[in-house]
């Protein structure tokens, strides 16, 4: 299941609504990605809407073909968020914990360099954005299969 | 056809959308990108690197020789930078 919203998230209710009467899940892991506050007083974060749904459940569920998930779930921010604020959710769930680990970290690399999202960060000497980071496109590239 | 401007290129074009007619003799999204940087300064600017921007057509990542044409929504970006 995908999300992409303006709106804040509980974690715990999420994933109380995702794993309810799901028996076979034996492990759940959860990441939760927030805005940074080095020298950072807000940061917006832009998507395109269409392609972002789009880009999310096509990386969801490459990781349901890749690894045996009972259950996953990403919910990812967009608008103007202040340091501390959640951005984004990535649950998966599995009957044993290794493949809910290693889906729910693919998930997130993927996410950092598929889905169509760009960060505006405001600091003390005004506006920047965000530029795509080398180490992200390594972490990602780490799952590409030889 | 459909032409949409993310992040800082959205600032530097100064719109975020428009909607053009194809041009004549433009057949793939780079050369789209071409056509676009003869309209003024600011695209001139925006996209004067290629190689910093991507590209999607009908909201799927493509490559710069994917082919377009009248009716599709083409959408010009930075990298992404999510999570």
């Amino acid at each position: 299941m995908i999300r992409v919203q303006s709106e804040d998230f509980d974690a715990g209710f999420e994933i109380e609504q995702l794993t309810r009467g799901k028996t076979a899940i034996g492990g759940v892991v959860s990441f939760i990605g927030l805005v940074r506050g080095d020298g950072v007083t807000a940061m917006t974060l832009e998507h395109y809407p269409g392609m972002t749904e789009q880009e999310l459940a096509a990386i969801e569920s490459q990781a349901n073909q890749r690894w045996n998930l009972e259950a996953s779930l990403i919910i990812h921010r967009y608008g103007k968020l202040l340091p501390g604020a959640r951005i984004v959710l990535v649950v998966t769930a599995s009957s044993h914990r290794a493949d809910a680990f290693a889906a729910n970290e693919f998930l997130v690399d993927w996410l950092k360099t598929k889905a169509p999202f760009w960060k505006l960060e405001e600091t003390a000497q005004g506006e920047r954005w965000v530029e795509a980071n080398a180490s992200d496109n390594d972490a990602a590239k780490r799952w590409v299969k030889s | 056809m459909k032409l949409l401007y993310f992040a800082w290129l959205k600032t530097k074009i100064g719109k975020a959308e428009e909607t053009i007619d194809l041009p004549a003799g433009v057949a793939n999204a780079g050369a789209l990108v071409d056509w676009l940087k003869t309209r003024g300064p600011g695209f001139a600017e925006a996209l004067k690197d290629r190689r910093a921007l991507r590209v999607a057509v009908n909201r799927r990542s493509v490559g710069w020789d994917f082919a377009v044409k009248p009716g599709d929504e083409i959408a010009i970006f930075p990298p992404v930078t999510g999570g």
